[in-house]
């Protein structure tokens, strides 16, 4: 990952960084796998805590959980990005899944899927093959769905998924509405697997 | 998309601002559905079009049900919560009588920022009937500007009727022709238009048909 602040910024500490102090007492196996069970993905997501500021070009090629605040471009092409509560992000954004829970304003183009949490602001267009809002998500722009390269798979399940009413939920009036442009239903990167 | 020093100095504020608190949907009152003729003769109106891809934009506040169903007619869906940001103090600037009152251009320099004939339809909702006065004929006139020709734009009005506790809601659509009301708190209504109000205001546009439902809410749709 390369990144360009202009300022110094406080590092965050590492994520996975395991308690390997002397001082710990040697634990049994099952004690030190719990922490994994609950994270699964500590160890290969790049963090960047909300104490940093950067302005300029953030490119990675490792999924990247972002809480600080950045001003420029953001370019994780095939790799996911999750923005924390704490991040305020000013940025033209190229990823290929996106969950935002914090603030963001710039254009978002994902290649696979961006998930509007609710406690989230977005201001700027999305062009994305699926998308989840959240309700309560606060977004002002434009919201572009694209089809999958191949056009064989475009239309059709989509007309599928939307009779079998899996594509939309209406009547609920908190849970999360999805969209998918094809009709296999990935789950979030976020969840544990 | 408009996008300047204005809008990054919200974006820090965000929703440490007073009136974002306020406005927003009441966790006590349920949802209302109602069916609603305007809607489903726009959306078949759309299917008609033959666009390969239509432009859709919501004034009302971000709903997911409306952004999911839109996305997958295959349309661009734009949002734009206008009466949210009406609530923008800085958008205000002091009158000769010492009020403060909304300046439209300040608040179109940073809102419905669209080239003309972008799109094909605009769903405007009863945001016409909470809208601070100096911004109303603006829209309107904007978002004729902006509508496609023959495109449509659906609004609701209350009547007479309704009285000043009559709640802002945000709007969601359950196909094929329903609406789900969900009362927003934070706003007032502003004013009740008659038909010979909504006919001025709407001058411009080629058509207006008039629906009444039976909640008293007055459905217009009107096409470019």
């Amino acid at each position: 990952m390369s990144m360009n602040p202009t300022q110094p910024a406080q590092p965050a500490p590492p994520l996975a960084a395991a308690p390997t102090t002397p001082s710990m007492p040697a634990t049994p196996a099952p004690q030190k796998e719990t922490p994994k069970v609950t994270e699964p993905h500590r160890g290969d997501v790049g963090h960047i805590g909300k104490s940093v500021h950067i302005r300029g070009e953030l490119t990675g090629s490792e999924d990247l959980y972002l809480d600080g605040e950045i001003e420029g471009t953001i370019d994780l092409r095939d790799h996911s990005l999750i923005i924390g509560p704490n991040g305020k992000i000013k940025a033209t954004i190229t990823a290929r899944d996106l969950v935002v829970h914090g603030k963001v304003e710039g254009n978002i183009n994902a290649s696979g899927r961006v998930e509007l949490r609710k406690s989230c602001t977005l201001i700027g267009d999305v062009g994305t093959q699926r998308i989840v809002i959240e309700d309560g998500a606060f977004f002002k722009g434009a919201i572009d769905i694209r089809e999958r390269d191949s056009k064989s798979e475009s239309r059709k399940p989509m007309a599928v998924a939307a009779s079998a009413g899996s594509g939309m939920s209406s009547g609920s009036s908190s849970g999360p509405i999805s969209y998918n442009a094809a009709s296999d239903t990935q789950s979030s990167f976020l969840d544990p697997k | 998309m408009s996008s300047s020093g204005h809008n990054l100095k919200k974006w820090f504020r965000g929703a440490d601002a007073p009136q974002a608190k306020s406005a927003g949907p009441s966790k006590s009152a349920p949802r209302v559905s109602r069916r609603c003729i305007g809607l489903g003769e726009l959306l078949r109106n759309l299917k008609s079009t033959g666009e390969q891809k239509i432009c859709v934009l919501d004034l009302g506040p971000t709903s997911p049900s409306n952004i999911a169903f839109l996305t997958e007619m295959g349309a661009r869906v734009f949002n734009e919560d206008v009466l949210r940001e009406s609530q923008d103090p800085s958008y205000t600037v002091k009158q000769e009588d010492g009020s403060m009152q909304i300046d439209p251009g300040k608040f179109f320099a940073e809102n419905l920022d669209y080239p003309a004939d972008q799109f094909d339809a605009v769903l405007c909702w009863d945001v016409p009937d909470y809208l601070p006065e100096s911004l109303v004929k603006p829209l309107v006139e904007r978002l004729q500007v902006m509508l496609k020709a023959k495109g449509n734009l659906l609004a609701f009005f209350h009547t007479k009727d309704a009285g000043p506790e009559s709640l802002y809601s945000r709007h969601h659509i359950v196909p094929p022709d329903v609406l789900e009301l969900e009362p927003i708190q934070g706003f007032s209504l502003q004013r009740i238009f008659n038909n010979r109000h909504i006919e001025n205001l709407f001058k411009d546009f080629a058509s207006r048909k008039f629906f009444l439902g039976r909640d008293n809410i007055r459905e217009v749709l009107m096409v470019r």
